[in-house]
């Protein structure tokens, strides 16, 4: 857990003073990401490097794990914080395993016990440890080294990380499979984070809560959810951009909203019995084909179905599209827009039909926590 | 090509000479490296001092060799040391301060913030920051300090056989006194030589000094 | 600002010593006595300029055009070996180019502004070529792409942002030539080095510092002078110390 008491920061400038960070109060509880976010100079990353003291605060204090810092030796507390920044900043004069275990052998770690931990880390990162330990950090593309980069920072698996715009300098392709690969890491580790970012999607992507800054202060406090929801106010409302409904759909998965009640047929049945399952469920289109191990292999057209006879397994269209349970509802809405469907079936992970999930049912997501903020509002006025 | 001739015959004096020339360099040098280093490590602190130091030494080096020692001769015979080892030692201590105490001024300062940093947030004190990442990135760039003061101060010495001092610079000013241009073409080529060949040895010695993973960027202008 | 300050103090330091150094030098009759030695001054430190102005001129007219030559992209099969060749060159020490040259031309003022032309020639011709190797491939390629032909591209991009290193190369060529116009004295080409190693012949230390000091400070005029003129001539966009 890191808690943040009145953080201040003020620097003096040839202009006159400048509050960097003012009054910050907030706690990241353990095991959390939270993402700082904000446009530049807004004190999203004085805040964070007060934490680990790179820029001192001017007053108030900082908790970790509920110990008060300000009284802690400065090169022990950064000792066990693990920091990552942009630039990376792995030194080019060692090896990547030296890299790796410098905050160990800083610790007093015995040989044996970081030379392992070095391999236990690269594997962690999914680098190869014969590979890449023995060459030096100029030898590794961008993307590998934030990796060792990250790998560093964990070395003495300290309880709390800070991340400074940790994946700005990769390209666009890398940053989303890093992106990935820590998030799954982080599902292990739970480590307690604090991640400055300036992207209002790695943001959504990667934060348990976002905490918006401006111009030193802390707007909003709140989970990517209710913060798309529920902007406090016009600042923030614009930061998160005109289209933050649509950004909503990166936060909910296929599991939470696919409708188990689905009707199928099975192969040897009939086109009149498909044709009245339809009538039955209200399907205006078509029905989902099912094999024996309840896995979609088609769909029959209810234009087929009532012009011609015969077995459905001899008329079926195959499938355009299907949506995976882990999917999350971005992915669904696209595929629906690509094939000009209104619904979606969903597998399981065995690829077994369970269900399906409708273009109404998104749209009635999405919508109902605005009309229940909606209600709210008014009730309070 | 009679100066082959008597470099033949003459191949002691040769040696002896040439191991008086880099005896003095290399003390003077060595003991500017551990004025130099310090001095240039200890004034990243302070950028005024840094600026002031560095202007004094140009001023120093802008100063001609023969012009130092016509001014050193009559301070140090105040002590008695007014020709010989003195004055030329002294001159390559002085000339030697700007290479190595600029390069490592520049050199420590120019280690990229983003890595200072790093080593900062991993909790490195200032000593271990030094240590282990500052100092291992500017050695080879100090060193190209102390290549420049070497190289440079081999001239130095040569012109420095007019006061007494030795070494290669003897064959010359023997060879122009005595309108010898066996001795005076010995003198020219071996000194030559000697810079030519101690440049690219110290060179040799500049890239085995640097750390592994950065050949590259240290040498890629 | 602090630095001036910094350099104000050293200055005022320096009026002091030399000051009290003055008082001295008058007690003691010195003063006389080096001035004794002001008309061979006068007219040695003109002797010494003109072997400054000849050889650095020339070595300014041929090094530029030779620094051009060797980074025109037809020359690349050369460039590098030939910079090879004037980076040994620039580790011969001054003395001994001295003295080679003394031993093919013989004694006099031509051997010696031989010798100070070509200590003076490498320096320049080696930053003109890295000023102008150094100019980025991009401004290069933004040059040739609004359709300058080649000697426009030169002279309105090449040149201007290579103008700062080529000034450097000819500070540091000139302050070496002065510096080495004493040694010139040797083979016979007269300067300041007169004073200076008839002074130590003789052991006479005034005359060693009627030679002395005026290098010296002759020396350091040069550098101020050439550093003021790049100061000035060099754009403000393309100059470090103007930035």
């Amino acid at each position: 857990m890191i808690r943040l008491d009145n953080l201040t920061k003020v620097f003096d400038t040839p202009k006159g003073a400048v509050t960097a960070a003012d009054h910050i109060t907030m706690e990241v509880p353990s095991g959390e990401i939270c993402i700082l976010l904000g446009p530049s100079g807004c004190g999203k990353t004085t805040t964070l490097k007060m934490v680990n003291r790179i820029i001192r605060p001017t007053s108030g204090k900082v908790f970790i794990n509920g110990e008060d810092t300000t009284d802690l030796d400065t090169q022990e507390l950064r000792r066990n914080i693990g920091y990552v920044i942009q630039q990376i900043g792995l030194f080019p004069n060692m090896t990547i395993e030296e890299n790796i275990t410098v905050v160990p052998k800083l610790l007093g770690w015995d040989k044996a016990k970081y030379k392992e931990r070095a391999r236990e880390l690269m594997r962690m990162i999914a680098l190869e440890p014969d590979a890449f330990l023995k060459r030096y950090p100029s030898e590794l593309s961008g993307g590998q080294q934030q990796r060792i980069g990250v790998a560093r920072a964990l070395a003495a698996d300290p309880p709390v990380m800070l991340m400074d715009e940790p994946f700005g300098a990769i390209d666009p392709i890398n940053r989303a499979v890093i992106q990935d690969e820590f998030l799954k890491m982080q599902q292990e580790l739970n480590k307690t984070i604090m991640f400055v970012s300036h992207d209002i999607d790695e943001a959504i992507k990667m934060g348990d809560r976002i905490a918006i800054f401006r111009a030193g202060n802390l707007e909003q406090y709140s989970r990517p959810d209710d913060l798309l929801a529920n902007p406090k106010d016009d600042f923030v409302e614009s930061f998160l951009g005109e289209d933050r409904a649509l950004k909503r759909l990166n936060l909910v998965k296929v599991r939470d909203m696919a409708s188990e009640d689905i009707g199928t047929v099975a192969p040897d049945e009939d086109l009149q019995t498909a044709l009245s399952r339809m009538d039955d469920h209200g399907y205006p289109g078509s029905i989902m084909m099912v094999n024996d191990r309840h896995q979609p292999v088609g769909v029959i057209p209810r234009s087929v179905a009532r012009t011609t006879r015969g077995y459905c397994r001899d008329h079926f269209d195959t499938l355009p599209a299907i949506a995976q349970l882990d999917d999350d509802l971005r992915k669904v809405a696209s595929l629906m827009f690509a094939h000009d469907m209104t619904w979606l079936p969903c597998v399981d992970e065995e690829g077994r039909l369970c269900g399906q999930i409708t273009q109404r049912a998104i749209t009635h997501h999405l919508g109902s926590r605005y009309r229940v903020q909606q209600v709210e509002t008014v009730a309070e006025v | 090509m009679d100066w082959i001739h008597y470099m033949v015959d003459n191949l002691d004096l040769l040696t002896s000479r040439t191991i008086e020339h880099i005896a003095l360099v290399g003390v003077a040098v060595g003991i500017a490296t551990l004025t130099g280093v310090p001095i240039g490590i200890a004034i990243t602190k302070n950028e005024r001092l840094a600026k002031a130091v560095l202007y004094v030494a140009s001023i120093i080096v802008t100063v001609p060799s023969i012009a130092l020692f016509g001014i050193m001769i009559p301070v140090l015979s105040l002590i008695g040391q007014g020709i010989g080892y003195l004055p030329a030692v002294i001159a390559v201590l002085l000339y030697s301060q700007l290479p190595i105490i600029r390069n490592t001024y520049t050199a420590i300062h120019n280690v990229d913030p983003a890595l200072r940093e790093a080593a900062r947030g991993i909790g490195m004190s200032q000593n271990q920051r030094l240590q282990k990442v500052e100092i291992p990135l500017a050695v080879p760039v100090i060193m190209a300090g102390v290549r420049t003061a070497v190289v440079l101060n081999i001239g130095v010495m040569a012109i420095a056989a007019y006061i007494g001092a030795g070494g290669l610079g003897t064959f010359i000013s023997r060879g122009i006194s005595q309108s010898d241009p066996r001795q005076l073409i010995l003198g020219a080529v071996a000194v030559s030589l000697l810079a030519i060949i101690v440049d690219y040895s110290l060179l040799a010695l500049q890239k085995r000094l640097t750390p592994k993973g950065m050949e590259r960027a240290a040498f890629a202008e | 600002m602090p630095v001036q300050n910094m350099k104000g103090a050293l200055r005022l330091l320096l009026i002091v010593f030399v000051f009290v150094a003055g008082v001295w030098v008058q007690a003691s009759g010195t003063l006389d006595e080096l001035l004794f030695y002001l008309p061979d001054v006068q007219y040695l430190v003109v002797q010494h300029l003109w072997l400054t102005a000849i050889s650095g001129g020339l070595a300014i007219l041929v090094a530029i055009p030779l620094g051009i030559m060797l980074s025109r992209p037809s020359m690349v099969r050369f460039a590098e070996s030939a910079m090879q060749v004037l980076n040994v060159g620039t580790t011969i020490p001054t003395l001994a180019v001295l003295a080679l040259s003394m031993s093919f031309l013989g004694i006099g003022t031509v051997p010696a502004v031989f010798g100070l032309f070509v200590a003076t020639l490498l320096p320049i011709t080696r930053n003109t070529y890295a000023g102008l190797k150094g100019v980025s491939p991009a401004l290069r390629e933004a040059a040739s792409g609004i359709g300058m032909a080649p000697i426009q591209r030169l002279f309105k991009v090449e040149l201007p942002n290579a103008l700062y290193v080529i000034f450097a190369g000819i500070r540091t060529a000139l302050t070496i030539n002065v510096g080495t116009v004493p040694l010139a004295f040797l083979i016979g080409a007269g300067g300041l080095g007169e004073l200076i190693f008839t002074g130590i012949d003789l052991y006479d230390p005034l005359m060693m510092l009627a030679g002395a000091i005026p290098t010296a400070l002759l020396a350091i005029a040069v550098d101020a002078l050439v550093a003021t003129t790049a100061f000035v001539a060099v754009p403000r966009g393309v100059n470090p110390s103007r930035a």
